[in-house]
């Protein structure tokens, strides 16, 4: 198993969909396999159709408000000692999440397809928020599945997607959170396949819906090398780029244009949702070891029992609370250009509130995953080592789970 | 390559019928049940499909969903399913049985070792829900070498091109679907389409036996009498639900349910 260089990772996949020869792949119903292959043509026409991009890029910066910030965080540098802390503040774009690249190209794709109406799943509720948004724009019609639990603690962004339109299917079906969401949207797919589009809404599912989202998200590692070279005026000697992990989909993006770089100078730190510290259940398939088998379409590194069940998952963050995990970052792991671990409930929230402390900048629950072992790591590091932790979510959604942990006085919400 | 499976569509052809092929998931509502169920039902049914639970399943409908998490929940394992099957086959050892279910379970398991259960306790067929062609090639091709149908399924939406590529590598049993459906939905196309569709699966090689499933219910079963075989399962895990809320013995129930099916096809 080998990284290519020179290859976009997206486009590394084998003739049936494996990256590695093993993770990925389209395990799907015979249903599906026309609307796949549909979409497989479609989307190998356009990626490299100068037209298409022109237009992404069009709704990229007009819509979605590209680029998003690369700030220095000077006081949280100061308060840990050592590397230098730095975030890409994606939570910059439209909507507040990195989940608006990829829904932007999915309608543009259904448009193209000549859909009338998209579907998609949400864990978190950016990635249907995004869908609905970007629905709305589009002219689409849009069904978001969302897993009832979920609907309950994210509900800021329940709200913003029936604004948008878009109807909220709520699933009912096992732990009721995004693996349930996603199975539920993908059995709506086969029976609407023919006039309906479906978004996966992360770097998971049969593989053509992981090279989508990937090249989507690829939007942010763009930005960010082109802010590194103004700041630095090259790319840094150590540089280590921390991102949260559940699907995949911010991460996988934070890290493709370096994907050619030396990993001792460019180092990418996956970090997964270790659920509560008290608890054996977890969100960290890579982390924890868990065995390969197949889940919504994908060989991957996924949470089961011997029998090939599923096993629940727990975490406080909804958006990395799921049980697989990308076939991109079972691929990077395995040839080891990345590097994972995780982070617990507490860890997260303690993160959570030492940003807040001192920066003007409100993560998520699922970057704060991300600060919370940049952190740790930072203290060990020298001060011209460049860490850059990517923002990728605002906590707006988070507000009761937050204010419920905390107390108010931590939590200011306009 | 001969087996069971093709013993039950003789016999329901010298009959001039279908032949009916029922599904049932295997633990609902309990192991002992699905075992009285299946030697029940028996009487009625040609060849018996047996639903292998899972709980991220992508085609399923509610009424399989909801028998397949009643399944689980009971704590069925693998195991156990070839335990029931294993007894079953003890006394109606010439009556053919499908598993049916997801790959990640025969991969967790093991495909060969897999299979050599299967082999041993009498199964006949297998249906993998997603592992579509070419996927399954390798693994089709060991179930030949253990004498076990590998099943394919044909969709609707399955091009023509492709269809030619499956039936040259099919088993001589295939799996038409009626409509762009999960398990279990209400039929949207008419059964003269689905008759037409049905028949240019035959024209490519006529000598397959292949069903037609999804849809298809005491109301709707009449009409596509001119199939090789039609499967019935939602419509009975509906019933084995149903009898549980109304504190009635689903054995009872569900046999009566494919009684009447068998006689709409007579």
């Amino acid at each position: 198993m080998k990284l290519k260089k020179k290859i976009p990772v997206i486009d590394q996949a084998d003739k049936l969909g494996f990256w590695g020869g093993k993770f990925g792949g389209n395990f799907c119903a015979e249903t599906l396999k026309k609307p796949i292959e549909d979409l497989e043509m479609l989307f190998n026409k356009l990626k490299n159709n100068k037209n298409f991009i022109n237009e992404r890029d069009k709704y990229f910066k007009d819509w979605i408000g590209v680029p998003t910030r690369l700030i220095k965080l000077n006081n949280l540098t100061k308060h840990v000692g050592g590397a230098q802390i730095w975030s890409k503040v994606v939570s910059d774009a439209n909507g507040g999440a990195h989940k608006i690249y990829n829904a932007t190209v999915h309608c543009l794709l259904a448009k193209k397809a000549g859909k009338k109406f998209i579907i998609g799943d949400t864990g978190a509720g950016y990635a249907g928020k995004m869908l609905s948004m970007s629905a709305k724009k589009f002219g689409l019609k849009c069904k978001i599945f969302m897993g009832a639990k979920d609907i309950k603690r994210q509900q800021p962004n329940v709200k913003a997607i029936k604004k948008n339109g878009a109807q909220v299917i709520p699933v009912y079906s096992g732990s009721q959170t995004l693996v349930d969401a996603v199975s539920e949207c993908m059995r709506y797919w086969v029976a609407n396949c023919d006039t309906t589009h479906m978004a996966v809404g992360s770097t998971v599912g049969p593989s053509i819906f992981v090279r989508i989202c990937g090249w989507s998200t690829s939007q942010i590692s763009r930005e960010l090398y082109i802010q590194l070279q103004n700041e630095f005026g090259s790319i840094p000697k150590k540089l280590k780029l921390y991102n949260c992990v559940g699907g995949g989909s911010s991460s996988f993006g934070f890290w493709n244009e370096f994907m050619d770089y030396d990993k001792k100078q460019v180092e990418f730190i996956g970090v997964e949702a270790g659920g509560p510290a008290k608890s054996k259940k977890h969100a960290a398939p890579l982390t924890y070891g868990s065995k390969i088998g197949i889940l919504h379409g994908a060989a991957q590194y996924v949470n089961q029992n011997n029998d090939g069940q599923i096993e629940e998952t727990e975490s406080i963050s909804a958006g990395l609370d799921y049980p697989g995990v990308s076939p991109l970052h079972c691929f990077l792991k395995d040839v080891k250009r990345a590097r994972y671990t995780a982070a617990t409930d507490e860890d997260a929230l303690k993160a959570f509130k030492l940003v807040t402390k001192y920066e003007n900048l409100r993560p998520s629950l699922e970057p704060s995953h991300a600060f919370s072992v940049a952190i740790n790591d930072a203290k060990k590091l020298s001060k011209n080592t460049i860490v850059v932790v990517n923002s990728c979510g605002d906590a707006y959604k988070d507000k009761a789970i937050l204010e419920k942990k905390l107390g108010k006085k931590y939590v200011k919400f306009n | 390559m001969s087996n069971l499976i093709n013993f039950a569509f003789k016999k329901a052809k010298q009959e001039s019928r279908p032949a009916l092929l029922t599904y049932i998931v295997a633990g609902d509502n309990s192991k002992k049940n699905s075992l009285k169920i299946l030697k029940s039902i028996s009487k009625y049914t040609d060849i018996l499909e047996l639903g292998v639970p899972h709980n991220a399943l992508v085609a399923d409908g509610n009424q399989i969903q909801t028998s397949a998490y009643r399944a689980i929940k009971n704590g069925i394992k693998l195991k156990d399913i070839f335990y029931i099957v294993k007894e079953f086959k003890k006394r109606e050892h010439l009556k053919p049985i499908i598993l049916m279910g997801y790959y990640n379970m025969v991969y967790q398991y093991g495909e060969n070792r897999f299979l050599s259960m299967c082999k041993k306790v009498g199964v006949d067929g297998l249906i993998l829900v997603d592992l579509p062609w070419p996927e399954n090639k390798a693994f089709a091709n060991k179930c030949k070498k253990k004498s076990i149908y590998f099943i394919q399924l044909l969709s609707p939406t399955t091009t023509k091109k492709r269809l030619k590529k499956i039936i040259n590598d099919s088993h001589p049993m295939n799996y038409f679907i009626s409509m762009l459906s999960t398990t279990g939905g209400k039929l949207k196309t008419s059964p003269r389409e689905i008759l037409m569709n049905y028949n240019k699966i035959k024209k490519i090689n006529s000598r397959i036996n292949t069903v037609i499933g999804f849809g298809i219910t005491e109301k709707t079963i009449k009409s596509l009498k001119k199939a090789d075989g039609l499967v019935v399962g939602s419509a009975i895990c509906k019933e084995i639900t149903n009898s549980i809320k109304k504190r009635q013995n689903p054995v009872i129930n569900v046999t009566n349910v494919v009684r009447r099916l068998k006689n709409k096809i007579k």
